[in-house]
């Protein structure tokens, strides 16, 4: 028992300490949660991290969940509520509070400039990921080896298509399911 | 700031946890695409500028960007109670999926179709990225220096692949000076 308590007790701690340097996003701490995970407490080998990372992409809802099966993998369902709510819980708390000051300050012209400043960062940074999950995602056999025309063709369709339609995206990932089952 | 927007669209907090438990569930690939595909065009209850802006806040505060951006919007709408039940919707539905995905991935994770379909709703998942990060570029009409900022953060990024933290808290200052000069710049 006390075991497992140390084992929740350290899922705890090294969660939240992440949660709050997350500046970014979850994806932003994943070096650091490798660090975490295989060499201060070695829970897991790199191979399994980089799966389980691969899993929640592939999941929906935020790519921070990883966070939830690492502690199922460690500790099984105590684990993963223990982690989700370390990784959620203080930064969401620091995120919340700036939402109430921010309502008592809205409408401060230096809190509207600070606003629209933010704007390009964030649109940089969606075309940004996107670039990145696109080098990836062309390379299905892994890194280094050939590049494949069809995901880079079903990348580009499937960005004109989000783009230049308001349709569901969900179509869009079905025909890259489609796709992938009958081609790839 | 008292919301001035009709009654209609100000969501209740019922509302609030439904739709992010739906942006949670069909959030395959990026939850940040999906929360403007339904908060911006389908329940129209925020417009372009305002989701680009509060997720610009999101990236800024520490913690995941999609669970900054619904405990503030939750706290706009419908203060505590709301950021609850969106965090609680965003969380939930997509918690209960991934135990079962862990389950079933075990087992079957390496057979050659699941991988064929991952890696081809990889491709267009990527694909959808950069076509919502194409639409707002598009429908926010940024003045020149804004761009310049934008493209910054995307190549420092996807070229330079630099940590988030320093694109995120290096490039604010040039962001709001940009904001600045442009606002002035209209005045």
């Amino acid at each position: 028992m006390s075991d497992d308590g140390d084992v929740l007790l350290q899922l705890a701690i090294g969660f939240a300490a992440i949660s709050m340097i997350a500046v970014g996003g979850g994806i932003a701490v994943v070096p650091e949660m490798n660090r975490l995970v295989v060499d201060v407490h070695g829970w897991m080998s790199d191979a399994r991290f980089a799966q389980l990372f691969a899993l929640a992409q592939a999941a929906p809802g935020p790519n921070v969940l990883v966070v939830g099966l690492i502690g199922w993998q460690v500790a099984g369902l105590p684990g993963m509520l223990v982690a989700t709510l370390a990784v959620t819980g203080p930064s969401g708390f620091f995120a919340f509070g700036f939402s109430k000051l921010r309502g008592k300050l809205a409408g401060a012209r230096w809190l509207r400039i600070i606003e629209k400043g933010l704007v390009p960062i964030a649109v940089g940074l969606i075309f940004s990921s996107g670039i990145i999950l696109a080098q990836g995602a062309a390379r299905p056999a892994g890194p280094g080896t050939a590049i494949s025309l069809l995901t880079l063709g079903l990348t580009v369709f499937s960005t004109l298509f989000v783009w230049l339609t308001d349709r569901s995206p969900l179509w869009v990932l079905a025909v890259g399911a489609v796709a992938g089952a009958l081609l790839l | 700031m008292p919301d001035h927007r009709p009654q209609t669209l100000r969501p209740t907090v019922a509302q609030l946890f439904l739709t992010y438990l739906k942006i949670g569930l069909v959030g395959f690939g990026g939850v940040n695409a999906w929360a403007r595909r339904v908060l911006v065009e389908e329940k129209r209850w925020l417009t372009e500028q305002e989701y680009a802006e509060v997720l610009g806040l999101g990236q800024v505060l520490p913690g995941p960007n999609a669970l900054n951006v619904a405990i503030q919007l939750g706290d706009r709408f419908r203060g505590g109670a709301g950021a609850f039940a969106t965090t609680l919707g965003l969380f939930g539905g997509p918690i209960l999926v991934l135990m079962g995905l862990a389950a079933l991935h075990d087992r079957y994770g390496e057979v050659p179709l699941v991988k064929a379909v991952l890696a081809g709703t990889a491709a267009t998942a990527a694909g959808m990225i950069l076509g919502t990060a194409l639409k707002m570029a598009t429908k926010l009409k940024p003045a020149l220096p804004i761009i310049a900022v934008g493209l910054a953060a995307l190549a420092g990024g996807a070229v330079l692949r630099l940590p988030l933290p320093y694109i995120v808290l290096g490039l604010a200052p040039f962001g709001i000076a940009a904001a600045w000069w442009t606002l002035r710049a209209r005045a």
